[in-house]
């Protein structure tokens, strides 16, 4: 044990990596997949074939086993250019890849992760509904049991990468009377008979990813792909999201970073009263601020991933998640301030920013979520 | 990446919360209300080595790190803040300096006994018309043969009132500006030098503060720390370290009060609940929390960075900026959880609310390590 900030030197090399590889290849497009609400599935190629779809799966199931801090790096820099990209990334690698591999039998990794971790296909993970947000206990889906399958039916909201996965992650109720411990948590080729996807939201931000609803009917899985015990999926759906919240707080950090960038290089161009506005006190104060709340946010993400392997994330997961997500916001608003008339304008990237960091206080568990996450924790309830 | 307290770290958290519990928190109220100094028990620190907590142990000092020392600081302070930055000022203010510039010779005249905790030391810089602008200072240094006659006064000095030795700043001819600034090792009963009345002040009422006044001082040449005219560096760079000795004060404070706040919160039932039951409590109480470990780790941050970095000025920056923010939301919300009872002198909260304002304006105040992080991030891009 140490109180040591160093990064290793592999840490080192594959944030360099990936800094290339986003403003080389992701950057050039960035503005036009978001005026016109494109995928671009290519990328997401190109990111799997550089192993960062599988980041925290074994080799040995096709992934490339990296340590989280490492996987935290590389979402950060990813979104930095593009958040879309981001949490196409994240998803597939958090809340798909993780719960397959920390719960999957056997067999259904082998079946499942390669093809994931490669980037051959994407993942995504069914838990809310349109009635059960954060109250995600409350979902009506069923899977009832019959023969050697489940039969799912219901409908989930907001799925990320629905429409481009091959994968899903689903939750639904083996016993509707059961509550919470009714959650059962299934692995679902999106291909299966039954399984419909809505058309994509139009959303405020994040527009080159793909969210829409996902129906289910009389959809049948085996039942060698249920994840866990009959009954363990709430459990496994809140374990994925403490670790998920890491990649969410990562995709903040980026954003965050990216503004302070646009921030700084904007008021040392622009000139107003015969001077760079960055010689203005003002406008140094509130870069200095902006500067502040990002060291403290990624302080917060770099000890809640480096606590992930000995089990200790829950409360410094949420805490990291909360505060990352909401210094992001406050850092966008002031840095597109600081852009004045121009910021509103879409030609310059902090617009887009704008609405891109919007979500990161409420997907993947919202802001008063993650209070109640610390309060519960803080009060030993 | 590893964010966790070694072996020894931990050992000597345990070691200085027994004594802050057992030697320091049974007067705290007692010495806030009367403003006494607690020399008594300084000199007790001084023997477990928190005096000298850097300062390697041939000079009489504990000999460890600076994580160790912010681990100290933070636990005298999350029960008296008084004590906190009287022992704050004398490891960073005082031995730092002489750590880093004194001759063999010096170190063992005057670092050995403070180190130890046998002498007191104080920072002599701030004067009536040079706070924030230090260069501004009008104490002047005449050479006369082998001395220097020191001319001048200093304003809010902590330990001045009990000081044995003084870390003096004047200028050698103040159209030099910083140029003509240099630093001296004083002792305080040298002829021509007194003390003013112990300041009267809103918190931190035992440090005590007071004036300088240097009539005809003659200080010999020896004792003069590092060369003429380069005494600014000297106090910019002993800044650096004080600032994280400020910050981890600041942690201090916020966790006492948060403490006792989560505590009142399960005993005090209003609407027929522990207040702690409610939302809006258990959101507070997150909020305290989530940036009290962004803090902290920010503290951490700076004092790994002083230590195995080049330069710590923007991480202690940062860290003293956020924990002194910190301290005032958090000792504010704490002092709201509490009610009417928390505005008595009944309950530590009060005190607490009253100590942290300070930390945003002593050792460089908020304002001046925005500037400091402006410069520092402009330059850098």
């Amino acid at each position: 044990m140490a109180v040591d900030f160093s990064f290793t030197e592999e840490q080192d090399l594959l944030r360099q990596e990936i800094r290339r590889f986003a403003e080389e290849r992701i950057h050039p497009g960035t503005g036009e997949r978001d005026r016109a609400h494109a995928f671009p599935a290519d990328l997401l190629r190109e990111a799997g074939d550089m192993g960062l779809l599988g980041m925290l799966v074994e080799e040995r199931y096709g992934g490339t086993g990296f340590d989280p801090l490492s996987y935290c790096i590389a979402v950060e820099e990813i979104s930095r250019i593009c958040p879309s990209i981001g949490v196409t990334m994240s998803v597939s690698n958090s809340v798909c890849c993780w719960p397959i591999a920390k719960f999957g039998s056997e067999e259904v990794k082998l079946r499942f992760l390669p093809d994931l971790a490669s980037g051959r296909k994407l993942g995504g993970f069914c838990l809310t509904e349109a009635g059960s947000g954060s109250d995600a206990g409350a979902m009506l889906t069923t899977a009832r049991r019959d023969g050697d399958d489940y039969v799912l039916d219901g409908a989930k909201v907001w799925i990320t990468n629905a429409g481009v996965a091959g994968t899903f992650v689903v939750m639904a109720k083996t016993d509707a009377a059961a509550g919470k411990r009714g959650i059962s948590a299934f692995v679902v080729d999106a291909a299966s008979p039954g399984v419909q996807v809505g058309r994509p939201e139009e959303k405020l931000g994040l527009r080159a990813s793909v969210t829409a609803a996902v129906s289910f009917t009389d959809c049948r899985v085996p039942a060698g792909q249920l994840l866990g015990a009959e009954g363990g999926g709430f459990k496994i759906a809140l374990a994925t999201l403490d670790h998920s919240r890491l990649g969410i707080a990562a995709q903040a950090v980026g954003i965050h970073q990216r503004a302070l960038e646009l921030a700084i290089a904007y008021a040392q161009e622009r000139v107003q009263f015969g001077v760079p506005i960055a010689n203005h006190q003002a406008i140094q104060f509130q870069l200095a601020r902006i500067a502040t709340e990002l060291a403290a946010a990624r302080a917060l993400l770099w000890h809640a991933a480096a606590s992930e392997k000995s089990g200790a994330a829950g409360r410094l997961a949420a805490e990291a998640k909360a505060y990352a997500s909401e210094a992001a916001n406050r850092a966008v608003w002031d840095a597109l301030q600081i852009h004045g008339g121009n910021g509103v304008s879409e030609e310059y990237e902090i617009a887009r920013l704008y609405r891109d960091v919007r979500v990161t206080t409420i997907y993947e568990g919202t802001s008063e979520m993650q209070r109640l996450v610390i309060a519960r924790h803080l009060l030993g309830a | 990446m590893e964010i966790e307290l070694n072996e020894e770290q931990t050992m000597l958290r345990d070691t200085v919360r027994r004594f802050a519990a057992e030697v320091v928190a049974p007067r705290a109220r007692e010495i806030d209300a009367s403003g006494e100094f607690p020399i008594d028990y300084y000199h007790q620190a001084g023997e477990l080595g928190l005096a000298g907590v850097c300062v390697p142990e041939e000079f009489g000092g504990a000999g460890m790190d600076m994580v160790s020392y912010c681990v100290a600081i933070e636990e005298i302070s999350r029960v008296c803040a008084s004590s906190g930055v009287i022992l704050s000022v004398n490891n960073s203010l005082v031995c730092d300096p002489l750590m880093r510039y004194a001759t063999d010779e010096q170190k063992r005249e005057f670092l050995a006994p403070l180190a130890a905790g046998k002498k007191l030391g104080c920072f002599a810089l701030t004067e009536p018309d040079a706070g924030s602008d230090a260069a501004a200072l009008k104490t002047t240094a005449k050479r006369d043969g082998d001395d220097y006659i020191l001319n001048g006064s200093k304003v809010f000095i902590t330990n001045g009132t009990h000081a044995d030795t003084a870390l003096v700043f004047a200028t050698l001819d103040p159209a030099l500006k910083h140029r003509g600034i240099t630093a001296f090792i004083v002792a305080m009963d040298s002829p021509g030098f007194s003390r003013g009345h112990h300041e009267y002040k809103l918190g931190v009422q035992a440090s005590g503060t007071t004036q300088l006044y240097f009539d005809n001082l003659r200080v010999p040449a020896r004792q003069r720390l590092g060369d003429e005219g380069k005494g600014f560096g000297v106090a910019m760079s002993t800044l650096d370290g004080g600032r994280i000795g400020i910050a981890a004060q600041a942690v201090g404070i916020a966790q006492g009060a948060f403490e006792a706040a989560l505590k009142y919160a399960k005993e005090r039932e209003q609407f027929g609940h522990p207040i702690a039951d409610f939302q809006a409590i258990q959101f507070y109480l997150a909020d305290m929390a989530m940036e009290l470990d962004a803090a902290r780790l920010l503290v951490y941050k700076a004092a790994w960075a002083k230590e195995n970095t080049k330069r710590c000025t923007l991480e202690a920056a940062q860290a003293k900026l956020f924990a002194s923010e910190m301290a005032q939301r958090v000792t504010n919300k704490a002092l709201q959880i509490h009610g009417g009872y928390g505005y008595t002198r009944d309950y530590d909260v009060e005190r607490f609310f009253r100590d942290a304002r300070i930390t945003e304006i002593y050792e460089g105040t908020s304002e001046i390590q925005k500037l400091v992080i402006a410069d520092s991030i402009l330059k850098g891009s």
